[in-house]
């Protein structure tokens, strides 16, 4: 005696927010109904396993033929198969988008080709992310990162009206896309300290500051490709560097600042040739933006930081030498901003 | 009379890939009627073509436009080959051809292929032009209203009853012609499906004509079934209640009498043509013919006390109704609830089967069997109703089950007397002298009082006087197949009460297995009425109401399920417990016995809290008519199969034995009481029934969520006892009910109403069980209050509902003569005189609650001119309020007649559709589960779709006919038919139409419609 067919269909298409999240957490059904029996849902209405595995089954059905939809979200709210409750669409789809940061945190920055694909297994195994889930994940990348390549108009805005994502979702794919892009290298030692949030802010810095979009807000790949015109400044900035007597003035312009306002002046006096060369040379070779790491110091605080890079910004501004004020701007407001979400533990 | 039918295809969208090279279609669109085909350009490369066409003209009559469904067809236009299809939407425009449904047909609709199902979408609408709108009810059917709801519609009343009409058609089934074998299977499908819809159209226009004929304009109740008879042919039957229906407008007072036309024939069909140009169609015969004897289901016990004589002048009413009914040739109902006051007594269930054996005849001029075969079983139904002393049948239903060439043929329904007030016109000065000579029946009790007479009863039935007005006999248990009458008086809650049983049978053919059947079937109906009779008892009630009992046959077996919803009504005496015997006194197993008799007490103590039956305790003294004999404990008898010979009579009440007792002689029966116990109640929180109210709540909030459930059990053990395969369907039947509890239980508090369990054979060692059935929520908070208090209980849907109805009749009095005037005078003081028992304030509540009806009338009166002024600006108000992204209107669906919270302000036409889905690759559909399920969700969008193009917003009384699943895994095949009904309509949220009417602000309206649905 075995069950054939058993399936259940409401006019309102029923889902339970808990199933659908390990449907796409990648548990299969029996897995996924150990998981609901030892989170206790049986106790609720005298339910056995038969009872669970059978919706069990019915919802990863459900979710199966809802995927087709999800893949362009804006057909869920006008197709006809499944009555959702508008405020439901929102969250399958929310939920479909969502990513773990543990996982994307391997991708960021990587093409987003067949190769990566093939390694999802090695990232599924290292990130404990089951590859059903690494799967999806990449398959979203991928396909927001293809939707929003031909468009016009702003990174966030895009993703947000095709996908109908949350702000705060909308921006984060706006980070993915950007380094996969612009294929910045995140999978550094040094780099492993920080999160994908902390990139995705520093994404969202350089979007509205260094991009194209950043001048012109109507042309393609406005937000993804950065400002050409803008790195070519940016060179000569070198000139804080190699220009002996401004190196000088800059310097005990700083000190002057800063003595006697904190514990590590000496280390600061001491280091500032290093790290005003590490700033620099990154503007001058901007490819690898995230080489902010020389400012990095053990025994600096956030706050002594923050105060360094303050009065080294302003007093580049009153070297009398040195021309290049908005483009120095430019590039300090999102190096400095940068920095602080970077120094962190 | 001619008719001007105007279609425009205005866009697609979602179209599915047809050109692998481009990844895009070349679509057109072909549109047909009759034998009429439009085209529209191609719309080349596109996914979401524009075609925006003019608009295509058909001149037809409007026969065909009544039968013909208007037949949309998308492909993909190839310069080299073929064109293929994509898909097809059947668009049916019965519902603009009467002026008050609907009068456009316009919105996207999916596009249905059998084979791959949904392919996109495509924008449409439709209009109609009828010349000369006064006479085109003569020629042809076009403006009857049909009902598929089995009570008088929300917003109308019904002038007169007519009566029964009944139809049908038969044809050849396209699957099992020659030139099947050389078709594609989508040709294949798509044939059935035009011929459903063909035949389906044909029938709906000639019940029209009998309705016309008797004088009425609606059918209410229209019940419209399917035979798929296989070789033998295609079936399509309706049975439904002739009515004239007024619409309810603010402006005319409402005249609250229902008369039954008294002259009115009830028609019969008499030719069943086969549809239009199939000439040479078989027809099916009759060569073989089992009667089953049948029984009558009523309330068991013992010996009756002498009861008083009726007064002559009742007995000349009585007379005289009966006289006017039977000049009828079937006084049945399709009805299931019913005005108040239009039912006065109920008699018990009356049910028939006849087993037929299918052949093809090759004869075609021989006479359709078909009607003679339903004719014998009316005939039987009408004859046992008689016997029990009562001139119609309510709540009527007639089904079939059909395996190879075996058809079991069934039907059922509810004797009853009817008020003789509504036989005949001018009714009023008549009823006003019936009143003065014929006690005054309270609403509350009078339908259960027995209309057979006492001392000449048609089976030994236990009577006591009436618990409520102590005046007229009632039985100790009462089965009917109707709803519970609003004004019944109830104690607690009803639940859905359950029989099922399984029955073995040797593979046979023809004649032999016919005989076998039918000497199966009076063993099972008797094991079906125990169980439900023990059941019932377990559960302290003592009435059921919905009983619904289907016989499904199978090549070896029969599966019996028996589905009602038990009450206890106050009316009736308490039901006695279950006494548990030993075979013999000193048997050795008294401990397994006093154990088992322990928990059988248990289980009714637990029940009897789980339900809430506290009757009121009634006060025995100072109550003017006798005591009632203290009850005898009636007996009951286990069946088995070796007592044949004493069961030859079908008497279920084993009367005169003077204890209700559960005799244990053997391990079967050890085994069916444990089974008996195994029924476990729904969880805290959750209720069920089967029938339109839930008895015990009333009210319901807003949350409603109608589903539909399929379950395929397939047997592997060859060698299975009866007693085995009844645990195994048992268990089957509950665990679905506990599926649906777990699935549901964030709508708690919550009650599953209009519990559908539909059982058949669909194999040798297949059972499958589908249900339908609506979850509701209600209010916790409120459910304690009395039965009494409940038409009090204001802004509650259900219950306003009804004290609307109800309105109108003390509206009518209060402008009306003086004679109707002591009509309520005495009515009310009947209702005084009954409840004062235990109700001492009820009357003050009484004339309170008259008072309030009469200020909510006002209030409705005004809300009602409104409501015709917002009919139109609904759609618009939908639209406006949804969100922007929302494109797709919300449909709720729900088998019940109405949606809780809301009132239906306009019905806009039934919804009848038949589906045909099959594949090829089953595995890659997900399997049977995968390939249902999207068909099923597939059905649903497209009743929704149609219903919003209708300018709807809602399904009332749906109901899933057929679903027949087909599978060859081996193949890889699957195929399902899928039949499903209801009536459109455009309802609004009750609230808002009480904001708008004291505010007179209409702008609100609409808002909460959209986001209602759960």
């Amino acid at each position: 005696m075995s069950v054939e067919l058993d399936v259940f269909v409401g006019n309102t298409t029923i889902m339970d927010e808990e199933v659908y999240q390990l449907w796409l957490d990648g548990y299969t059904v029996n897995d996924a109904v150990k998981v609901r029996m030892e989170g206790g849902v049986m106790d609720e209405c005298e339910a056995s396993k038969d009872v669970l595995l059978s919706d069990t089954m019915d919802q990863y059905r459900t979710f199966q033929m809802c995927e087709r939809l999800l893949h362009s979200p804006a057909k869920l709210a006008n197709q006809l198969l499944f009555q959702i409750p508008p405020h439901r669409q929102i969250m399958l789809i929310e939920r479909y988008y969502a990513f773990d940061d543990t996982f994307v945190r391997e991708v960021l920055g990587k093409k987003l080709s067949k190769g990566t694909k093939k390694d999802l297994d090695d990232i599924s195994a290292k990130t404990s992310v089951t590859l059903k889930s690494c799967r999806r994940q990449f398959d979203n990348f991928k396909r927001v990162f293809k939707v929003v390549e031909e468009l016009k108009g702003p990174l966030v805005e895009n993703i947000r009206q095709h996908f109908l994502l949350s702000d705060k979702l909308a921006r984060d794919y706006a980070a993915i896309v950007f380094f996969a892009n612009n294929r910045f290298e995140t999978g550094k030692r040094k780099l492993q300290y920080l999160s994908f949030q902390d990139f995705a802010f520093c994404a969202g810095q350089l979007i509205s500051n260094w991009t194209v979009g950043a001048v012109d807000n109507m042309v393609e790949d406005m937000d993804v490709d950065l400002d050409k015109e803008f790195l070519q400044e940016l060179k000569e900035l070198k000139i804080l560097i190699t220009d002996k007597d401004l190196l000088d003035q800059h310097k005990s312009l700083v000190c002057t600042a800063l003595r006697g306002k904190t514990k590590v002046f000496i280390e600061m006096e001491g280091s500032f040739k290093n790290l005003s060369r590490g700033l620099i040379n990154i503007a001058a070779n901007i490819s690898l933006p995230l080489r902010l790491y020389p400012c990095r110091s053990d025994r600096w605080s956030a706050a002594d930081m923050k105060l360094y890079l303050t009065h080294y910004t302003n007093s580049a501004h009153i070297l009398d030498t040195f021309k290049h004020q908005v483009v120095w701007d430019r590039y300090m407001g999102v190096v400095k901003s940068c920095i602080f979400k970077m120094y962190h533990d | 009379m001619p008719g001007k039918l105007k279609a425009k295809i205005v866009a697609g969208r979602h179209l599915p890939v047809m050109d692998r090279a481009s990844d895009l279609t070349d679509a057109f669109v072909e549109v047909k009627f009759g034998n009429t085909t439009f085209k529209t350009d191609v719309c080349p490369k596109s996914l979401n073509p524009q075609w925006n066409s003019e608009w295509f003209k058909f001149e037809v009559d409007d026969e065909d436009l009544q039968d013909e469904p208007l037949q949309i067809t998308v492909l993909d236009h190839d310069t080299y080959s073929a064109n293929d299809a994509i898909g097809k939407v059947y668009i049916d425009i019965d519902p603009l051809l009467y002026s008050e449904a609907a009068s456009v047909i316009s919105g996207w609709f999916p596009i249905y292929d059998t084979i791959h199902g949904i392919r996109g979408e495509i924008n449409v609408i439709v209009k109609v032009e009828l010349f000369n709108d006064l006479n085109r009810f003569r020629q042809s059917s076009c403006g009857v209203k049909f009902f598929c709801t089995t009570c008088i519609p929300q917003c109308y009343r019904a002038t007169l009853v007519h009566g029964f009409v009944e139809e049908l058609v038969v044809n050849e089934d396209p699957e099992y012609q020659w030139i099947d074998r050389i078709r594609t299977p989508r040709a294949s499908n798509e044939a059935r499906q035009r011929l459903i819809s063909l035949m389906s159209g044909e029938l709906q226009r000639k019940i029209g004509l009998k309705v016309l004929e008797m004088g009425g304009n609606a059918v209410v109740g229209y019940l419209q079934c399917f035979d798929l008879e296989g070789e033998s042919g295609l079936v399509v039957r309706a049975i439904g209640t002739a009515c004239t229906l007024d619409k309810l407008s603010s402006g005319s007072a409402p005249n609250t009498n229902t008369h039954m036309s008294p002259l009115a024939h009830g028609c019969r069909s008499t030719h069943n043509s086969p549809v239009h140009s199939v000439c040479s169609s078989q027809r099916l015969s009759q060569n073989f013919s089992v009667s089953v004897p049948t029984l009558i289901f009523t309330g068991m016990g013992s010996g009756g006390s002498a009861g008083k004589e009726a007064g002559p002048l009742r007995t000349l009413l009585r007379q005289q109704t009966q006289t006017a009914l039977e000049q009828r040739e079937f006084p049945f109902f399709t009805l299931t609830s019913f005005p108040p006051g239009f039912l006065l007594h109920v008699g018990g269930v009356v049910s028939a089967r006849s087993v037929k054996l299918l052949d093809r005849i090759h004869n075609p001029d021989e006479p359709e069997t078909r009607d003679a075969w339903w004719e014998e079983i009316r005939q039987e139904i009408k004859s046992h109703a008689r016997a029990l002393g009562c001139h119609a049948v309510v709540g009527y239903s007639e089904s079939t089950s059909i395996c190879e060439e075996v058809c079991i043929l069934s039907a059922s329904g509810t004797a009853a007397i009817l008020n003789p007030r509504y036989m005949r016109e001018g009714c009023l000065d008549i009823g006003c002298t019936d009143h003065r000579f014929e006690e005054p029946s309270p609403p509350n009790c009078g339908f259960c009082h027995i209309p057979y007479d006492e001392l000449n009863m048609p089976f030994p039935a236990q009577l006591t006087y009436c618990y409520h007005c102590r005046r007229q006999k009632v039985p100790d248990v009462l089965f009917t197949t109707i709803d519970l009458p609003s004004e019944a008086a109830v104690a607690g809650k009803g639940c859905l009460i359950q029989a099922r049983l399984c029955r073995l049978k040797k593979k046979a053919q023809g004649e032999a297995n016919a005989t076998a059947i039918s000497n199966l079937l009076p063993f099972m109906e008797y094991e079906l009425h125990t169980q439900l009779m023990n059941k019932l008892k377990l559960r302290s009630m003592n009435a059921l109401f919905g009983l619904h009992i289907q016989i499904s046959v199978g090549e070896n077996m029969l599966l019996g399920l028996a589905s009602a919803t038990g009450v206890y009504l106050t009316a009736l005496p308490a039901p006695g417990g279950i006494q548990i015997a030993g075979k013999t006194p000193g048997d050795l197993s008294s401990e397994h016995i006093s154990s088992i008799q322990k928990r059988i007490n248990d289980t009714i103590a637990v029940n009897k809290e789980l339900y809430q039956i506290n009757p009121p305790e009634l006060a025995e003294e100072g109550v003017g008519s006798p005591i009632p004999e203290p009850r005898h404990r009636s007996r009951l008898f286990r069946s088995h199969s070796e007592s044949s010979d004493e069961l030859s009579e079908l008497d279920l009440s084993h009367g005169k034995k003077d204890a209700f007792v559960l005799e244990i002689d053997d391990t079967d029966a050890v085994e069916d009481i444990h089974s008996l116990l195994i029924d476990a109640p729904p969880p805290t929180g959750f209720y069920s029934c089967n029938t339109e109210n839930m008895p015990g709540i009333s009210n319901w909030t807003s949350g409603v969520q109608m589903f539909t459930s399929v379950r395929v059990l397939r047997l592997s053990n060859a060698n299975l006892t009866n007693q085995g395969l009844n645990k195994i369907f048992t268990d089957l039947c509950e665990n679905l009910l506990k599926s649906f509890y777990f699935k549901l239980r964030s709508m708690i508090p919550c009650c599953l109403c209009h519990l559908n369990f539909t059982v058949a054979v669909p194999e040798e060692e297949l059972i499958q069980v589908t249900v339908t059935a609506v979850a509701m929520t209600y209010d916790k908070e409120q459910t304690q209050e009395k039965t009494a208090e409940k038409p009090i209980n204001k802004g509650q849907s259900l219950w306003s509902l009804e004290a609307e109805e109800q309105l109108q009749f003390p509206l009518e009095l209060c402008a009306d003569s003086s004679s109707s005037n002591i009509q309520t005078a005495s009515k009310i003081s009947g209702i005084i005189n009954s409840a004062s028992v235990d109700y001492g304030s009820f009357a003050d509540r009484c004339s309170t609650w008259l008072e309030l009806l009469r200020l909510k009338a006002h209030t409705i009166r005004r809300g009602s001119v409104k409501t015709s002024r917002r009919t139109q600006s609904l759609r618009s108000h939908i639209r406006a309020h949804t969100p922007p992204c929302i494109s797709v209107t919300v449909v709720k669906m729900t088998p019940l007649s109405f949606l809780p919270g809301t009132r239906i302000i306009k019905y806009l036409g039934i919804i009848n559709m038949f589906f045909i889905r099959e594949t090829t690759s089953l595995r890659e559909e997900g399997g049977v589960s995968g390939f249902l399920h999207s068909f099923i969700a597939e059905v649903f969008a497209m009743v929704r779709a149609h219903v919003a193009a209708l300018g709807g917003n809602a399904v009332v009384s749906y109901s899933m006919k057929e679903c027949v699943f087909m599978e060859n895994p081996n193949k890889n095949q699957a195929q399902c038919l899928i039949n499903v009904s209801g009536d459109a309509v455009i309802c609004i949220s009750e609230t808002d139409q009480e904001s708008s009417a004291s505010t007179a602000n209409t702008g609100q309206t609409g808002g909460s419609e959209t986001d209602g649905a759960t």
